[in-house]
């Protein structure tokens, strides 16, 4: 396949958002860098979580730069595994838990 | 067991090669125009305060990363004659420290005798040891109650606190006895207060990226090997693999060599180049030439010191203020908190 709409050279275009609107990118680039520095949590935890938002949220680029993030943090595969699964169990139990407003209608509108 | 380059007879063995390599492929700014935009080029020695000798490329390991292209198959190892022509430099210097380095430093069979005339001499020895080769046979067993004798300061590569990332960096089984290692190290003193005896971890990356907080790291190791294994130690050092030998063919090799050097370039730190460890350190091959680190001495880039590249010709005055050869090899060392064997230098 010679295109797809995610490049992994775009990843380092991040800042490109500027070009179009540089006040906004400007305050989130900053955000952005305040967000992961060390403070109540470390780096390190903050990495772990970014991780497992990265999939819970399935954007490509998040998971390729904190992959490499995490490792740099010294993260193993079991712990960044474990990440991923609570994602996993987030998104499925976000899924299973409206389960109980189904049961709430089934009940509401049968004999 | 991997073999190393040289016994593959891969292309990249040669330190030609590897030069060609680093200055051809991939672009980038050269290094020394980096330096010049910083006001740092010429970049000169500001003395020697560390003669580190690399006593052989001999090991028990085969590390994946190892810049040296170390390995039980490798036989170059340095002779009684030139450790003596060291051991003369330090008796006409104040040089304060040596470094041991390898290979295994302690498969030299005069290893044991260099170290007890370094220690003569009053001057504080480092050691580089591998761990697993207090283990590799019963004539290494003693080797932390001989450390202790002469106050050796140990510094020993740890790139994870799992089984699974050191023996994939560092061979099959390498962790469980690097474990064993350390626990026999701090049961004669190392690593624990008061006893100044000093056991240092090394951190290398294990695998094309680079090195997060020393800090955050050492706390990291500290808290797991202790909880996991009852290990302490002193310090942790986090070193950035630089593109050399082994660690060169695998970035290649595994098409990362590309998006590797563009990270460690768009890292370089000024405030990191100018405390490059290879301004106050020369490194002795094996053979006794000198270099100014010791991934110039995989990459047989010699000091620039006319009629002065051997270590029975040394000449003290033009080395402790030598212009440094550089390469593309050395955003390495420049790349964010900085990288030496003493670990961030930033």
């Amino acid at each position: 396949m010679d295109k797809t709409y995610y490049n992994p050279d775009d990843l380092k275009k991040f800042g490109d958002i500027a070009e179009f609107q540089p006040e906004l990118a400007e305050k989130f680039f900053d955000y952005y860098g305040s967000v992961f520095k060390e403070g109540a949590l470390t780096e390190r935890e903050k990495s772990l979580i970014a991780l497992a938002v990265s999939h819970a949220v399935q954007c490509p680029y998040c998971i390729d730069a904190y992959t490499k993030d995490s490792l740099q943090k010294g993260v193993d595969e079991e712990q960044m595994m474990e990440a991923v699964h609570v994602a996993a169990a987030i998104r499925g139990g976000a899924s299973l838990v409206h389960g109980v407003q189904m049961m709430n209608k089934v009940k509401e509108v049968t004999m | 067991m991997i073999k190393s380059l040289q016994a593959r007879q891969e292309p990249l063995a040669k330190s030609e090669a590897q030069v060609a390599w680093l200055e051809n492929e991939g672009g980038g700014e050269r290094f020394s125009s980096k330096l010049q935009d910083c006001g740092l080029y010429p970049l000169r020695a500001t003395g020697v305060t560390v003669l580190q000798v690399n006593l052989g490329k001999m090991c028990n390991q085969v590390c994946k990363h190892c810049h040296v292209d170390a390995g039980p198959d490798r036989k170059e190892i340095m002779t009684k004659e030139t450790m003596q022509q060291c051991l003369d430099v330090l008796a006409s210097t104040d040089i304060p420290v040596v470094d041991l380095t390898g290979g295994a430093p302690e498969m030299n069979p005069h290893f044991r005798w260099f170290v007890e005339e370094i220690s003569a001499l009053g001057r504080k020895v480092m050691v580089r040891c591998n761990l697993t080769i207090i283990l590799a046979n019963p004539k290494y067993h003693d080797l932390p109650e001989f450390f202790k004798k002469h106050q050796v300061e140990v510094v020993s590569s740890l790139p994870a606190v799992t089984a699974l990332r050191t023996d994939a960096q560092r061979g099959k089984g390498v962790f469980d006895k690097s474990i064993k290692a350390l626990q026999m190290l701090n049961a004669v003193g190392y690593g624990q207060e008061g006893t100044g005896l000093k056991l240092n971890l090394v951190y290398n990356p294990s695998g094309a990226f680079m090195s997060g907080s020393q800090e955050a790291l050492e706390k990291e190791f500290k808290s797991r090997l202790s909880s996991r294994f009852d290990i302490i130690f002193n310090q942790l050092y986090a070193i950035t693999n630089l593109p050399v030998s082994r660690f060169l063919e695998f970035l290649v090799e595994s098409g990362n060599y590309d998006a590797y050097m563009d990270g460690l370039i768009e890292a370089f730190n000024p405030a990191a180049a100018e405390g490059v460890m290879c301004r106050n350190t020369i490194s002795v091959g094996w053979d006794g030439y000198l270099y100014d680190c010791d991934f110039n001495q995989m990459l047989d880039l010699k000091v620039a010191v006319k009629n002065g590249v051997h270590i029975k010709d040394y000449n003290a005055i033009a080395l402790n203020e030598r212009e440094i050869v550089l390469g593309q090899h050395c955003y390495g060392c420049t790349a964010g908190a900085g990288s030496s064997c003493g670990g961030q230098t930033a």
